[in-house]
């Protein structure tokens, strides 16, 4: 009987797995999105050879290097290990910064939703540092952190901090006073409350800040590497990449570095999705 | 503060849920213009009664049982449940308890946990039963409620109707000697309300449970309740009170007999009457 169930089990997990195979290529706001692509990479590539075609090269596009040129660009980093080494070194310090700034972003966050003197205190300064754009941190920072790295470090974590802070705090601020007033009529104690009403009510606020201070992390890392510039071997990260290759005169090279980084956010942005999912599976239904 | 768990749990069920309000007045002061929401109002609840609050938009029954639960002060007056003191002179404000649980218009199950793990929150916060214990008693009281399909659905997966009914289970498993309803079928058609009567009409005759429930409907005033207390508009105060004497168990035949069709008479001009001087003062107050 256990046999069978656990058979039938698998059976219908398959099944759901294949179905979802179809499901997607049923779909037909997929093809459109692959037709889409298709369309604008061949506009682009048209557009790109536009002299070569026509004996006129097209405005701004026709400066461009034309997408087959950059595949050819690709292929050709691909096996040098300084573009690996540039990718590590990117993903190193945006997760380095990400994760400083979630340690400290969130518990900061929360202090201020939940104590009004702590709010009294911390709150003016931190919104008058807020406004300061990171990439202005850059100079102060390089002169006070002993090493480039840790400047570099220093201004992501700024980036995705505020961002943070502020989605948490209002997160929290916002839980509907139902809740609080439902578990505190159960017996509640403040440690409940915190713990089991408080954080659990704020983690849809607590993932929307780290998805968008994810994606600043990434604008400031990248612009961060091109100001502190240097290295060898890759070590100046994919926005050192991109300004060597612009340095280098190297025009597909520089859309290399440009969709390396696409592809790197939507990476880390996919991979707050996939743990947002999981740790809040009543969210599935929103 | 002393907090009241189903360990030191008073009386037997049927001699607890005694709920008197005495005089109770409650002013509002916001930006120094006093605001009288509640007028010396009296009622006593006898244990284990339905018992119905009718009257006009904001003339004050929230207000009320906002003082009941302990979430807002009273200004004069008192209110004493079974005998003991929640609020009154030098004591404005009652402690939260879980023998007063609260289910509100817009309902209010945690979206984070389990229609089981609702049900299981208050004896698993009061440290009454351990965690396994007490989701095994919240499916239990989850199935005689006639969700027992449903107990590891979250808020979200499962119908407004079937939310407000495990909410329902959330409160009676802390055994309250009052359950105190906000307008919980408010925003209901009217069949899903029909279903809605039948279910918290099977788990009072179960329970017995004093219920303190506010209302717009008139029929549904008289079809639950053992009394109607018809409040006036704000200030409020009590206006009339109607016995029910529909006997229980009740069901869907009520609604068309004479006895029933007497009562939402003689219930509705009272109604009427304040629901008209509340919209003359809200338009005086406008103008």
């Amino acid at each position: 009987m256990a046999g069978v169930a656990q058979v039938s089990h698998s059976v219908v997990r398959a099944s759901s797995r294949r179905s979802l195979l179809r499901k997607t290529l049923d779909n037909s706001e997929f093809w459109r999105g692959i037709v889409a692509i298709i369309v604008f990479l061949c506009l682009w590539e048209l557009g790109a050879r536009s002299k070569q075609l026509f004996g006129y090269a097209l405005p701004y596009v026709g400066l461009l290097p034309a997408p087959s040129e950059v595949v050819v660009a690709w292929s050709k980093v691909l096996t040098k290990p300084g573009y690996w080494e540039s990718w590590y070194q990117s993903f190193k310090r945006v997760l380095l910064g990400f994760l400083a700034a979630q340690v400290i972003g969130i518990p900061f966050g929360l202090m201020l939703a939940v104590n009004r003197y702590f709010r009294e205190i911390f709150f003016p300064p931190f919104e008058v540092l807020r406004p300061i754009p990171p990439l202005a941190w850059v100079p102060a920072s390089l002169i006070f952190w002993p090493t480039n790295e840790m400047s570099i470090a220093f201004v992501t974590f700024l980036g995705a901090f505020f961002t943070i802070v502020i989605n948490v705090l209002g997160g929290a601020r916002t839980i509907d006073v139902r809740y609080l007033r439902a578990a505190q009529s159960m017996g509640a104690s403040q440690w409940h409350l915190f713990w089991r009403i408080i954080l659990p009510g704020t983690l849809p606020s607590i993932f929307t800040g780290a998805a968008v201070g994810m994606g600043i992390t990434w604008e400031v890392v990248v612009a961060a590497e091109m100001i502190s510039g240097g290295g060898t071997q890759g070590s100046g990260g994919l926005g050192f990449f991109i300004w060597n290759s612009y340095m280098g005169g190297s025009l597909p090279q520089i859309v290399v570095g440009m969709i390396s980084i696409g592809i790197a956010g939507y990476l880390s942005s996919s991979a707050i999705r996939w743990l947002g999912n999981r740790v809040m599976p009543w969210r599935h239904l929103f | 503060m002393q907090k009241y768990t189903a360990s030191n749990r008073p009386g037997s069920p049927q001699s607890r849920g005694a709920l008197s309000i005495r005089n109770v007045s409650k002013v509002y002061d916001p930006e120094g213009v006093n605001v009288m929401a509640v007028d010396h109002c009296s009622m006593e609840i006898a244990p284990g009664e339905v018992c119905m609050i009718v009257g006009p938009s904001g003339c004050g029954k929230t207000t009320l049982l906002n003082a009941i639960a302990g979430f807002h002060s009273i200004t004069t007056g008192e209110i004493r449940l079974d005998g003991e003191l929640l609020c009154g002179p030098g004591k404005p404000l009652a402690d939260q308890g879980a023998d007063r649980i609260v289910v509100f218009q817009q309902g209010a199950l945690f979206p984070w946990k389990t229609l089981a793990e609702n049900v299981a929150y208050g004896p698993m916060v009061q440290g009454v039963l351990s965690k396994r214990r007490a989701i095994e008693k919240a499916r239990d009281m989850l199935a005689e409620a006639g969700l027992g399909d449903f107990g590891d659905k979250y808020p979200g997966e499962v119908s407004s109707g079937m939310a407000r009914r495990a909410e329902i289970v959330r409160a009676l498993i802390n055994n309250p000697r009052v359950l105190l309803l906000d307008e919980p079928y408010r925003a209901m058609d009217a069949l899903t309300k029909a279903i809605m009567h039948e279910a918290l009409l099977e788990m009072y005759d179960r329970t017995k449970v004093t219920i303190f429930f506010i209302t717009h409907d008139l029929e549904e005033a008289i079809f639950l309740g053992d009394r109607v207390y018809v409040l006036t508009t704000r200030p409020c105060s009590l206006k009339k009170v109607v016995d029910v004497k529909i006997p229980r168990p009740r069901n869907y035949e009520v609604l068309t007999s004479e006895q029933f069709r007497l009562l939402v008479e003689e219930t509705k001009d009272a109604v009427h009457e304040e629901a008209i001087k509340a919209f003359q003062l809200g338009e005086r107050e406008l103008a």
